[in-house]
């Protein structure tokens, strides 16, 4: 006990100083936690995707369609239970920077994904309204929108104004899930392009395949792209995680930057920390001197410090754990571009072990020099 | 007596240096911030330069209307032809009109060591669409012939990605193309592409509509006039817009991106660093109490103490910045390259040190330290000079 009460209220002593490190300590704690939350956020979209899905598109490049025509033969290779497609369309609501994924999708869509929940009486307006879109829930909230609003759109790849009517709302099973996005009907989009350049009607961005099981992924992929070998309009398949991980690689470096600049702040802080200990074990030589004096060993001055250290690390990095959610909630709303944006228990892990990884490093260095410490030397000090 | 006004210079670095430990821990978290804000704007900087010399200034692109990138637009060959004929549109010395019918796709290229490919722009252009651009010199090999299924590749292309040797085929589009040269375009966004014939190109993709035109003005000032009258020209449904604005507009989302995740972290960054110098001074003030009351004994003035505290303050801020500095300059050998989220390709580009960055950083330092030591220098400032000898 005699410790304990001894360590804490070395701590306390300077209680600027304490305060300003447990400050720090807590900022850097929260910006670690919410970098890494950052780079999670990149991969929710193939952390959400499921594995008894396929996706097929362009061998050339996602930019090029395959004819519409594809879907039946893929309808009939074994193993493949239900086939749709889906189309990027990139147009604008109102201005570039409200952006938010829109796909032109085949009526059998919703049906490759259980993990969206639409009721049946939702579905049924959409699928009677040509014109009609369902809207996720959490883009819904985002703007606003209801069933039975109007939303215009402002084409990018298909030029024009489209009118759209919401006629449904989907949520999300769980959290995990984005719900971030629309779809309208692609039999619209293909009309309409019909009329104005005939050559691009028929044709889709990509296909998505519910196969009965994940073993047979392999197989369906390879026959999928053997069927269409050496035909005008080649094809790639991979898993949906596989084709979601391809845009998290596009960004690749951008993540590499993130990870690398939030163990930077953890050094700055370990710098601080470091700093605090090493001026707090310098202005008490003396007192090191005296305690070895009356017979306390080096290792007892050495576990004073390092109890020291952990005391203000514990103080500083719970804070920022405790406020990493809650700021993680706020920044969410404010940005908005993130769909997905919760801590997760790892970089909770990662926290603590930083948190404890600064308090024992910068405390290392002082208890050494205080265990050294000569009891003449010490005691001189004062003088 | 003569009453002495500044404290010297030589006092406060001592001070610095007496306390080495310190110095050189509030000055090492001090550069590590000055390190991230440096790098995070020679980025910018870096991704502004490569998209901005990218266009020729007397160089004017056509689009569709609508379209934000070459990608997504198109142009029938009857609209180029009437784009072709405007007054506006240099001639050469052949008699010939100096434009270049341009087709634009997207292929996936794996970059050397990745798993997953990346998007890789391939440029077709017409015979002279190398000369409308000054920037472009090949480094290796030879210009690709018309008519042929040969490529030539960008520089950035070859040094970042797999199969791209002179004399190597790719194959895409039912065809294999042979790389037959190598060209730098001078750190400009063309360097992150692959160039060929557009004629062929768009036969192979079974395409007959350009993506973008690119025609050379007879001088600068006739943009305006060319770009009223292909807006309103009836049997057009394109704009034109300089080569400049055209590629820095599809930077806007990324630079504003970087600019912002990397001031926001230098921010929450720079806090720790503040408290940490902070930190530090309130030491420096702490155990020198008899110190600042000898000198106000002797004579120097709450001015002259602020002053003193204030300078060593700076001058750690100063260290820190010269050394985080020094570490970013070092990156400046490193490129970066990343999709660009407005054209879907990848894009790669250098940190790029500019003289007005030098300033900003050192400034940024400089204010750092300015706002960690004045609290502490004030309170060294406002001591009572009986009581702080008394404390000694």
């Amino acid at each position: 006990m005699f410790i304990l009460n001894l360590i804490f209220r070395n701590a306390f002593r300077h209680r600027l100083r304490t305060l300003l490190t447990v400050v720090g300590l807590m900022i850097a704690v929260l910006a670690f936690g919410l970098l890494r939350t950052v780079v999670d956020a990149w991969y929710a979209g193939a952390a959400a995707s499921s594995s008894t899905r396929l996706v097929t598109r362009s061998a050339i490049s996602l930019t090029f369609f395959l004819p519409v025509s594809y879907g039946s033969r893929i309808r009939g290779l074994e193993g493949v239970k239900t086939v749709a497609w889906s189309n990027w369309f990139g147009g604008v609501y109102q201005e570039p920077k409200n952006f938010f994924p829109q796909f032109a999708v085949s009526e059998n869509y919703m049906d490759l994904y259980p993990e969206f929940i639409l009721s049946d009486e939702d579905r049924q307006a959409w699928l009677r309204d040509r014109k009609g879109v369902l809207v996720g829930r959490q883009l819904a909230d985002q703007f606003g929108f209801k069933v039975g609003d109007a939303l215009p759109i402002r084409g990018t790849i298909y030029a024009g104004n489209w009118e759209f009517t919401v006629r449904g709302i989907f949520d999300g099973i769980d959290d995990t899930k984005v719900t971030r996005q629309m779809m309208f009907h692609w039999s619209y989009l293909d009309e309409t392009v019909r009329k104005v350049s005939p050559r691009r009607a028929g044709y889709t961005g990509v296909y998505v395949i519910g196969i009965d099981s994940m073993d047979n992924a392999a197989v369906i992929s390879r026959n999928v792209d053997a069927l269409f070998a050496n035909s005008l309009a080649e094809t790639l398949n991979e898993t949906e995680q596989a084709f979601q991980l391809g845009f998290v690689a596009m960004s690749d470096q951008i993540i590499a930057a993130i990870r690398i600049v939030s163990y930077v702040v953890i050094l700055i802080i370990m710098a601080v920390m470091a700093n605090t200990m090493a001026m707090s074990a310098r202005e008490r030589n003396a007192e090191y001197a005296t305690m070895k004096a009356l017979g306390f060993g080096p290792g007892f001055l050495a576990l004073l410090i390092f109890g020291e250290s952990l005391l203000i690390a514990i103080i500083g990095g719970g804070l920022g754990i405790a406020l990493t959610a809650p700021a993680a909630e706020a920044f969410k709303s404010v940005a908005g571009i993130f769909p997905i944006f919760s801590v997760s228990n790892d970089t909770i892990v990662i926290q603590v072990a930083c948190s404890l990884g600064v308090a024992l490093i910068a405390a290392v260095v002082p208890a050494i020099r205080a265990s050294r410490v000569k009891i003449v030397d010490g005691l001189r000090a004062i003088g | 007596m003569s009453t002495p006004t500044a404290i010297p210079f030589a006092y406060i670095l001592r001070n610095l240096w007496t306390r080495r430990l310190t110095t050189a821990l509030t000055a090492g978290g001090l550069a590590l911030v000055v390190f991230v804000f440096a790098a995070v704007l020679m980025l910018d900087a870096g991704l502004k330069q490569t998209l901005v010399t990218t266009g020729e200034l007397d160089n004017a692109v056509a689009i569709r209307k609508g379209a934000e990138t070459e990608i997504q637009s198109g142009i029938s060959r009857m609209q180029a032809s009437v784009i072709e004929t405007h007054p506006a549109v240099a001639t050469g010395a052949d008699g010939r009109r100096l434009v270049s019918k341009e087709a634009v796709v997207l292929i996936s290229l794996k970059k050397n060591g990745a798993e997953k490919p990346s998007n890789i722009v391939i440029r077709g252009i017409s015979e002279l669409g190398i000369d409308l651009r000054p920037q472009i010199k090949l480094v290796a090999g030879r210009r690709f012939k018309m008519g042929s299924s040969e490529i030539i590749v960008g520089s950035s292309i070859a040094k970042g990605f797999e199969g791209v040797a002179i004399g190597n085929t790719l194959r895409f589009a039912q065809h294999d193309w042979t790389v037959v040269g190598i060209f730098d375009a001078g750190g400009s966004g063309f360097d992150s592409e692959i160039w060929g014939d557009a004629d062929q190109l768009l036969q192979s993709f079974r395409r007959s509509a350009y993506s973008s035109m690119v025609v050379k003005l007879t001088n600068a000032d006739a943009f305006d006039r060319f770009r009223a009258d292909i807006d309103t020209d009836p049997r057009l449904t394109n704009e034109v817009k300089r080569e400049q604005t055209f590629y820095s507009d599809q930077s806007k989302a990324l630079s504003t991106f970087i600019t912002i995740l990397g001031m926001t972290l230098t921010v929450i960054f720079s806090v720790g660093a503040m408290i940490g110098a902070m930190i530090t001074m309130y030491a420096s003030v702490a155990s020198r109490v008899g110190e600042i009351g000898t000198l106000r004994a002797l004579g120097f003035r709450r001015s002259s103490v602020l002053y003193a505290f204030v300078a060593e303050a700076l001058m750690l801020g100063l260290v820190g910045g010269l050394i985080g500095l020094a570490f970013a300059s070092l990156m400046q050998f490193a490129s970066f390259s990343t999709t660009n989220f407005q054209t879907f390709a990848d894009l790669s580009f250098r940190f790029t040190l500019t003289a007005g960055i030098v300033t900003k950083t050192l400034l940024f330092a400089l204010g750092m330290g300015l706002i960690g030591g004045f609290l502490p220098a004030m309170r060294a400032a406002r001591m009572n000079i009986v009581d702080s000898l008394r404390a000694a």
